[in-house]
């Protein structure tokens, strides 16, 4: 009876992606924080591992907003 | 018409600064104007100039503004609703209860809810969603049984089915033998209108039996025949031009791997278990959803942005905290401000056990030393150079 379902598809689900390093970086220039400021993400997180983000990793997601139509936020992926 | 090209060219170089959502207005009203470049500059100009006025300001306290924000209606609340409304037979816990168990993040919501939807194939059918519905619910034998007795002299189970609920659940005499085989407790005999369960004899009889009969009983009644666990009750009801299943009862992750299930769109009232199952983002979304929906229900009119403020506080650490003494104000990393909120005593006592360090650097802390407060005008502060001063003055 176990299908795997495609969490990622589900409509309460934004986008999920794994930064590089080098974006990583100009991000947190940007902001001009620490990584561990910006909200967390747990590792064991579904959709952290869907996306198979390591702790230490900066996840940029982009929301759906209902004010500003669309609103990119990052999670910092920390272990547990 | 101004034209196209220009259009879309000044747009793309505003677009780092305005969201999404105005700027697909102004597009939208920018493109059936006919005028020139000079008034669009001037239009745009002046849109930028206003979003940048209503941003909120460094230093404004949006956090105790949206406390306030949905403090003052709550209030309204408690004094003029009934907390339960029936979808049915249904019971929903609504107004403030449910307001306060979202934000205490409560493990388990007292009425737990799932809206399934179905997919393109069972969506429009009522027939096919009923049977769906009946997949979903979780039936025991106790659900078709008129009696369960047992029979001390022959030492078994005797058990009465209950033809109309058969029919009301769609559960065949095939499935209720299969649920029972799978007990393993005894031989299985079809007796017209009844089912009989022969236990095995063993030598120690008397009292022992009895207790044991007893107990073995209960495992019959219980017997899972189908269904989800969890899910009491499945009804299904008319959402716009589909059919929807509303259930008693919350068992997220399975329902969803159940075919004929669209997992794009089903969804709980549980936010524990959107957590678990599709992630803390999803989860905020849901406490969004969740607040918005008490207050609008209850005619409430209180600005989206608050509640979004709520639950990214609540999801900031990447699990869904309760705002409160076990959360979002019990975490705070400041001795005094924690001591100022609930349970002074103990944080002072373990704050000073520990030896911890309060840098004074949130509202309460600075209020109870006697400084002034980082919020507002107080949160800049201004360092003079007197070596500076003096240099450039020389000059």
């Amino acid at each position: 009876m176990v299908r795997k379902v495609k969490i990622l598809e589900h409509e309460l689900v934004p986008k999920h992606e794994v930064l590089s390093p080098e974006e990583a970086l100009k991000v947190l220039k940007k902001l001009g924080i620490t990584p561990d400021k910006l909200p967390w993400i747990r590792a064991s997180d579904p959709v952290a591992r869907a996306i198979r983000a390591k702790p230490g990793d900066i996840v940029k997601i982009t929301r759906k907003s209902p004010t500003a139509g669309e609103t990119v936020v990052y999670r910092y992926v920390v272990p547990g | 018409m101004a034209s196209q090209k220009l259009l879309e060219k000044k747009i793309k170089k505003i677009e780092k600064l305005l969201p999404k959502s105005i700027i697909n207005e102004l597009l939208a009203k920018l493109k059936d104007l006919d005028i020139s470049e000079d008034k669009l500059n001037k239009i745009i100009k002046e849109v930028v100039k206003e979003y940048r006025y209503v941003e909120v300001d460094p230093g404004e306290a949006v956090g105790t503004v949206a406390a306030q924000s949905i403090g003052e209606p709550s209030t309204q609340m408690t004094l003029r609703t009934f907390h339960y409304a029936g979808v049915r037979e249904l019971n929903v816990t609504l107004g403030l209860p449910r307001l306060i168990e979202i934000v205490d993040a409560r493990r388990e919501p007292s009425t737990p809810i799932m809206t399934v939807y179905l997919d393109e194939e069972h969506r429009y059918d009522k027939t096919k969603a009923i049977e769906m519905a009946r997949k979903i619910e979780y039936t025991t034998i106790e659900n078709v049984a008129k009696t369960i007795d047992v029979d001390l002299l022959t030492s078994s189970i005797i058990i009465v089915l209950d033809k109309e609920m058969m029919k009301d659940k769609g559960v065949t005499l095939e499935q209720i033998i299969k649920a029972l085989e799978r007990l393993k407790i005894g031989k299985i005999t079809i007796e017209e209108e009844q089912i009989r369960i022969s236990i095995p004899q063993q030598e120690a009889e008397g009292i022992v039996k009895i207790s044991k009969l007893n107990k073995l009983r209960e495992k019959v009644t219980n017997a899972r025949i189908k269904g989800l666990k969890g899910v009491k009750r499945a009804i299904v009801q008319k959402k716009g031009n589909e059919y929807v299943i509303i259930t008693d009862g919350s068992n997220f992750s399975n329902v969803l791997s159940i075919k004929g299930v669209d997992h794009r769109r089903t969804i709980t009232n549980d936010i524990h278990e959107i957590e678990k199952v599709l992630g803390i983002e999803a989860a905020r979304i849901a406490i969004v959803n969740e607040i918005m929906k008490v207050l609008e229900d209850q005619g409430l009119d209180v600005d989206i942005r608050h509640i979004l403020l709520i639950a990214d506080m609540m999801t900031r650490t990447g699990r869904v905290r309760q705002v409160g003494r076990h959360g979002v104000s019990g975490e705070k990393p400041s001795v005094l401000a924690r001591a100022a909120f609930e349970v002074t005593v103990k944080h002072l006592l373990e704050g000073a056990a520990r030896g911890e360090i309060d840098e004074l650097k949130g509202i309460t802390e600075n209020v109870i030393v006697g400084q002034i407060i980082p919020l507002g005008t107080g949160i800049v502060e201004l360092y003079m150079k007197p070596s500076f001063s003096k240099k450039s003055e020389s000059k």
